[in-house]
């Protein structure tokens, strides 16, 4: 009933905060592949030193380079982010959009084993995963902690998918004889798609956590692998000694997820109001 | 002395002007219509009468309702005054009454608040009180519908529970609020002809908002026209819907009578 | 000659009281019918009948002689090129996150309709009254009405002999509305059109027959005229006497 336009967006210092944690761990990650101070099993200083000129962050019970662990650690975090979250994404998708499609009982039935796999906690998901493959790798973690991400990711693309297919447009689109496939390509995708990639960016936060949690189980990428989750357990008998060894992961860690948080939540205001539809 | 009293109100949020340089009165009693098209602010005007404006909605100007200043007033004493002079009736009741709970409790709850002031809330009383309002609003099979949950029911029996939940707080001033949109044709009919007797057997003002022009002249005595926010036309309703004086008022009289025609077989 | 002829037609949904019951009727090539019902009449039911959405329990639908096979693909191809459809709120019929040109050729697209569909495109957006410009743009940049212009353009583009319409102009302002019902007034002499409202004015103003349904059954229908002089059924004269019409005493002559 009211005249209110619609105030554009403004951009929130605070989302801009989010774009450059992001962009500060993805640069250390990129930079990693080509150059880092040391190479990461060199044990180039003594033990347990403190930061310095020579080490930025100290180096680690066998006198190695921290900084080096903690470039390489942002390069494992990112790539456990994103093919966590291609896998889940990929599975949840294909499975949300057909549960959206399919008939009343087996809608029914997947919705229920949505609910079932996302009651069961991620971390045991991936265990199970690790379990079943007799060896823990940078791969077998990923592949875990898809396959444990996609119920979430199902679940709210089912639910997306539904408030969508319930709108004119489809009914239009139908009458125009456009066929289920081009339906969900032309009409469903995009309009899922602001929410879905806030949502896929949380996730690629949870998969990052994850990853830490299952390195920290032993779990997950082995040595010499320098997934911040590994360092923090082998920082964690020194920590009173050298407490730089656990508290700067701890912090790339939290910043990581922090900025992606940040990130999202900027996403969705850049996407929600402008297509907001009635 | 009037009931309510609007001067030069203006609503804005930070950049926008919604409503602008707005002034009516309505005397006690009186049935007052207010037509607008979409965006024209008359349902905003009708919350900022009852201080119900969005936070980011700034009023300036007067609003003075059965004495009280509204603008600028309390929650305190703006929950007072829609206790005793002023209750609305909105387009949906649906969204209006509350979904959990029994359409006779829920108009037991301000009919409760309302004895309690004067001191007398016995479980008897008050069911004897809402008994009386479901046989004011004609509600029937009241038996049945009291225990009934708002889904339940009908559009038109919701909308006569809200009417009777606004009139157990003996209201002087009934505002409705596009009370017969999402009606069909027939089930308005009944409601424009139960309004219309409840305000006149009571004495109750009724401030009536819509965008439906045969409606209005139906039920009001005086009308105003808004668009954009702002009031373009107002005097007796016989006047303005039969010789109207602005342009858009105009344009509006001749596309409601295209339709009229259209239904006397008039091409 | 007749284009759309419905037969005994019956409808529910699931195991519930039947939404249509012993529903028949036909239109006539060219006319414009209106098919007037209240809530719970049934009458968006069999709009979804009619586009082949949902297949009727009962009875059949014939399409120029042969019966809507709604299960056909192929059959529904060859249909949906002969009959559109424009929908009720046009703040949910066009997809937000396409352009109007995308919009308004999804037909020719998907119907795979050869020629030039930019140009297609154009002279639907002109005939509906808009700018050729509004094709680069997106819906919500648009008002109500305009929208409803856009959805009008996408349900002509591909030419359609027959145009069905679910409440088209029942979310409009009335200025709006008035303007939108005169579109339909010029497209209904181009094409067949059976235009669904519970507005009894409006289908007065635009159609010349009436179909009229109560609770899933046809009581009344007829030519327009007839009906509003002397409706036949108890329904249709109580229907007819609750809309609230502007008061009289307009001068009729101004002198």
């Amino acid at each position: 009933m009211s005249a209110v336009t619609r105030s554009r967006p403004r951009s929130n210092p605070v989302h801009w905060l989010g774009y450059g944690l992001v962009g500060i761990v993805v640069l250390f990650g990129v930079v990693s592949f080509f150059w880092t101070p040391y190479a990461l099993s060199d044990m180039a200083g003594g033990r347990l030193e403190p930061p310095s000129a020579a080490h930025w962050a100290g180096t680690d019970r066998l006198g190695r380079d921290l900084f080096t662990q903690l470039m390489i650690g942002a390069r494992i975090a990112l790539v456990v982010g994103c093919g966590a979250v291609l896998i889940g994404g990929v599975i949840g998708i294909v499975t949300g959009v057909l549960a959206a499609f399919a008939t009343r009982v087996a809608d029914d039935a997947l919705a229920a084993v949505f609910d079932i796999l996302i009651a069961f906690p991620t971390l045991l998901i991936a265990m199970l995963v690790v379990a079943a493959r007799e060896e823990a790798s940078l791969g077998t973690a990923i592949l875990a902690l898809g396959i444990g991400l996609s119920p979430i990711v199902g679940r709210i693309t089912r639910i997306l998918t539904k408030r969508v297919l319930s709108k004119d447009y489809i009914t239009a689109a139908r009458v125009s004889g456009t066929g289920w496939g081009s339906i969900v390509f032309w009409h469903v995708l995009p309009n899922i798609a602001p929410f879905l990639g806030v949502n896929l960016a949380l996730q690629f936060g949870l998969a990052v956590m994850a990853e830490a949690s299952l390195s920290y189980l032993g779990l997950g990428a082995p040595p010499p692998n320098a997934s911040w989750g590994r360092m923090l357990q082998e920082a964690q008998g020194t920590v009173y000694t050298a407490p730089w060894g656990a508290l700067l992961p701890g912090l790339a860690l939290f910043a990581l997820v922090i900025g992606i948080n940040l990130l999202a939540d900027g996403l969705r205001d850049r996407f929600d109001p402008q297509r907001r539809d009635g | 002395m009037a009931l309510l009293t609007v001067e030069t109100l203006t609503l804005a949020t930070a950049d926008t002007v919604l409503v602008e340089d707005l002034s009516f009165t309505i005397a006690p009693g009186e049935r007052f219509g207010l037509i607008g098209e979409s965006g024209s602010g008359k349902s905003l005007t009708s919350l900022a009468v009852t201080g119900l404006l969005p936070r980011a909605i700034t009023p300036s100007g007067r609003i003075v309702l059965d004495g009280t200043e509204v603008i600028g007033a309390s929650e305190r004493a703006l929950g007072a005054l829609r206790g005793r002079a002023v209750a609305t009736v909105f387009q949906e009741p649906l969204t209006a009454l509350d979904p959990l709970m029994p359409l006779g409790r829920q108009i037991a709850g301000p009919v409760r608040r309302r004895l309690k002031r004067t001191g007398e809330a016995s479980a008897a009383a008050v069911t004897a009180e809402v008994r009386k309002l479901t046989d004011q609003v004609r509600l029937p099979d009241p038996e049945r519908l009291l225990g009934a949950y708002p889904h339940e029911v009908s559009g038109g029996q919701r909308q006569r529970v809200a009417i009777a939940m606004a009139l157990a707080c003996r209201p002087k001033l009934l505002i409705a609020d596009e009370p017969t949109t999402a009606l069909d044709v027939t089930t308005q009919a009944e409601i424009v002809t139960l309004l219309l007797d409840l305000v006149r057997d009571e004495g109750i003002a009724l401030l009536f908002i819509s965008h439906d022009l045969g409606v209005v002249g139906q039920v009001a005595e005086r009308v105003m026209v808004m668009r954009n926010g702002r009031a373009v036309e107002s005097g007796p309703a016989g006047q303005v819907l039969t010789a109207p004086r602005d342009d858009y008022t105009r344009s509006l009289v001749a596309a409601a009578r295209r339709f009229d025609d259209a239904l006397e077989g008039r091409p | 000659m007749t284009l759309l002829s419905v037969e005994n037609l019956g409808f529910a949904y699931g195991r519930d009281r039947p939404v249509l019951d012993d529903i028949s009727f036909t239109v006539p090539q060219g006319a414009n019918v209106g098919l007037v019902g209240e809530s719970g009449s049934g009458k968006s039911t069999l709009l979804r009948l009619l586009l082949g959405l949902e297949s009727p329990q009962k009875g059949r639908i014939l399409f120029d002689g042969a019966p809507l096979q709604a299960r056909d693909r192929r059959y529904m191809h060859a249909y949906r090129r002969r009959v559109q459809a424009v929908f009720q709120d046009p703040y949910s019929s066009l997809n937000p996150a396409h352009r109007v040109q995308r919009i308004v050729t999804e037909p020719l697209r998907s119907l795979k309709i050869p020629g030039d569909h930019r140009q297609m495109a154009e002279e639907a957006i002109t005939s509906v009254g808009l700018d050729p410009d509004t094709l680069t743009r997106y819906p919500h940049q648009f008002s109500g009405g305009q929208r409803q212009r856009i959805a009008i353009a996408r349900a002509i583009v591909a030419r359609p002999e027959l145009l069905l319409a679910d409440e088209a102009v029942s979310a409009l302002d009335l200025s709006t509305r008035v303007r939108i019902v005169d579109l339909f007034g010029e497209i209904a002499q181009k094409m067949t059109m059976v235009f669904v409202s519970h507005d009894m004015g409006v289908v007065a103003a635009l159609c010349d027959r009436i179909v009229v349904l109560d609770r899933g059954r046809i009581v009344e229908a007829g030519e327009t005229a007839a009906i509003l002089r002397a409706p036949q059924h108890a329904y249709t004269r109580s229907l007819l006497s609750s809309i609230p019409r502007m008061p009289a005493g307009q001068p009729q002559d101004p002198s």
